[in-house]
């Protein structure tokens, strides 16, 4: 652990542990689509400055919860969210919270990479652009710096103004984290950022995440264990109760994977279930 | 029987036959419509080239178009069309957006409307006339003029313009529209700056066939914008368009044969003009968005 406030914090079965720092605060989060309920009273905290893992089997709702946090559920005329999450001062779960501004704050990369049909360039000075207010000159250093920050300055600088979807697919799913990183956010939330990568792009995007991650809070979804493992400084764990998905068990990772508490967590980490 | 099917079978299965039977379709399509070039095009250009001269193109018609050119007739067409383009492009390009937005949130409604813009496409322009003359005419007080002639010909194309900016719209990946959302990025800027780019070929498009029909009408217009042949003051004057006048001089006018054809010829090029145009232009902006020019590249891997 890299900051021992988190080290206490783990929760069972709705019933939570608060550590005394974190950035996110999340109780009695339900989520329904339509009829169906998806997320069941999620109690949970993370401590600050960390990569969050959040893994599971499929369908437990771990993506669901990822984008409850920066609102993208909003997007699905019948998702429901009840209950509260707190990051900061920011209650974000607010019907009245400026989204827009949220967004800026909470980033998010898709599984698969999904750069804009624009230029390199573009894909970064856009959203920069419309979030503030900049001279060209400003706008062009940081699409450098963001660029650089993801380790893709080198490979692209000849070819800013070339479109983005020439890129590989691991250089397209860097740019992705460049363009949120260019907002400078507090929150990168990533939902499975590899899975659609090769071996070597997956390493690439790992190295990057671990000199991301005194920066920034990040939180990633992933199916691979060892990658969580490799990762991250807490994991989260969903599992499927009843046939709406839960949050079993949280904490450090040394913890979770070497002495869980759950004996569903003790299975699936040691590869019997899920 | 059964001692017949692989027989049937190693027919099927032949690649060679159905190869065979798709470019015999196609050059069969191809001389179908080769013929009818021949049988229809020749005379409109082989009599029409004779009367056709920029004077024609620039004078009034004398005795109903017996002598004299087509010049009021050019400009009151330009006008119809211009007004039905004018009010039809961003009627349907917003319908087209509006149906983007709310697809995942009234799916019904939007199949409903959709069905309806499809029968509506089917209606003969005949009845689009005769609701034009009530309404805009008769209702609106608009009387004989181009400027009803031009919206009752903008109501004619809506439907079809809808559909193709519809589904040029939709062929934009929703992970882009995703990712945007998830910056915080106005629904202005992703309109802007994702979907009309993308959307730019079906617009061109729609441009295009709106022209075309808009151009190739008849019946709509001779309830609403009338067949006066002079020259047009203002929009609020009737308006003989082309097409009209090539349908009077050919049904109405004894003698008129001469600059039927003449006018015949001077429609079909301007479409191919404007057709050209059009084409030139989509071809220049593909080329000059690298975006436009790379989608084929992201889409091959």
């Amino acid at each position: 652990m890299k900051n021992g406030a988190g080290a206490d914090a783990y929760c069972r079965d709705g019933f939570c542990v608060l550590p005394s720092r974190s950035f996110l605060e999340v109780q009695k989060l339900s989520v329904w689509y339509g009829e169906r309920q998806v997320l069941k009273e999620v109690h949970a905290s993370f401590s600050a400055c960390s990569i969050v893992a959040l893994i599971g089997p499929s369908g437990c709702g771990k993506t669901t919860f990822l984008s409850t946090l920066n609102r993208l559920t909003d997007l699905y005329p019948s998702c429901r969210v009840t209950g509260s999450i707190r990051m900061g001062d920011l209650s974000i779960l607010e019907p009245k919270l400026d989204v827009r501004r949220l967004r800026k704050r909470v980033g998010m990369v898709f599984q698969k990479p999904n750069p804009f049909p624009l230029s390199i360039y573009r894909n970064i000075a856009w959203p920069l652009s419309e979030h503030q207010r900049l001279r060209k000159d400003e706008i062009a250093y940081r699409v450098e710096l963001a660029l650089r920050d993801v380790g893709l300055w080198e490979e692209v600088k000849d070819r800013l103004h070339h479109s983005a979807l020439q890129l590989s697919g691991g250089q397209q799913q860097r740019l992705c984290i460049a363009r949120c990183i260019a907002l400078e956010p507090e929150v990168i939330l990533l939902d499975e950022p590899c899975s659609a990568l090769d071996p070597l792009a997956t390493e690439t995007i790992e190295g990057l995440l671990q000199k991301l991650r005194s920066r920034y809070h990040l939180m990633v979804v992933t199916h691979n264990l060892a990658q969580a493992r490799r990762l991250a400084d807490e994991v989260a764990v969903f599992w499927v109760v009843e046939g709406c998905g839960r949050l079993i068990e949280n904490g450090p990772t040394e913890r979770i994977f070497l002495d869980p508490i759950e004996p569903r967590t003790r299975a699936y980490v040691s590869g019997l279930i899920g | 029987m059964l001692e017949r099917l692989p027989v049937l079978q190693r027919w099927v299965g032949d690649t060679r036959l159905l190869t065979g039977v798709y470019w015999g379709l196609a050059w069969g399509s191809l001389g179908l419509l080769g013929y009818w070039v021949m049988q229809l095009g020749l005379p409109i250009f082989r009599e029409g080239w004779v009367g056709i001269s920029w004077g024609f193109l620039a004078e009034e018609p004398l005795r109903s178009g017996r002598a004299g050119g087509i010049g009021s007739i050019l400009l009151a067409t330009a006008w119809i069309v211009g007004i039905c383009l004018m009010t039809a492009l961003p009627l349907s390009l917003g319908t087209a957006i509006l149906f983007r937005q709310f697809q995942r949130e009234a799916p019904r409604l939007i199949v409903l409307i959709r069905h309806c813009l499809d029968v509506l496409a089917g209606v003969p322009s005949i009845v689009f006339g005769l609701f034009g003359y009530a309404f805009f005419c008769q209702f609106m007080g608009l009387g004989f003029s181009i400027l009803a002639g031009g919206l009752t010909l903008a109501c004619m194309i809506l439907p079809v313009m809808i559909r193709v900016l519809e589904e040029s719209l939709a062929a934009v990946p929703l992970a882009y529209e995703w990712g945007a959302v998830s910056l915080g990025l106005s629904r202005v800027g992703i309109l802007l700056n994702l979907l009309l780019p993308r959307a730019l070929p079906g617009l061109i498009g729609a441009i295009i066939i709106g022209l075309g029909r808009a151009f190739a009408e008849t019946a709509a217009l001779l309830f609403t914008s009338g067949y006066v042949d002079r020259w047009p003051q203002s929009v609020m004057d009737s308006g003989r368009a082309l097409s009209v006048h090539v349908y009077d001089l050919t049904m109405n006018v004894p003698g008129g044969e001469r600059s039927a054809y003449a006018s015949a010829l001077a429609l079909v090029l301007t479409l191919l003009i404007i057709n050209t145009i059009a084409l030139a232009c989509l071809h220049i902006l593909q080329r000059r968005t690298p975006a436009n020019a790379a989608l084929s590249l992201g889409r091959s891997r």
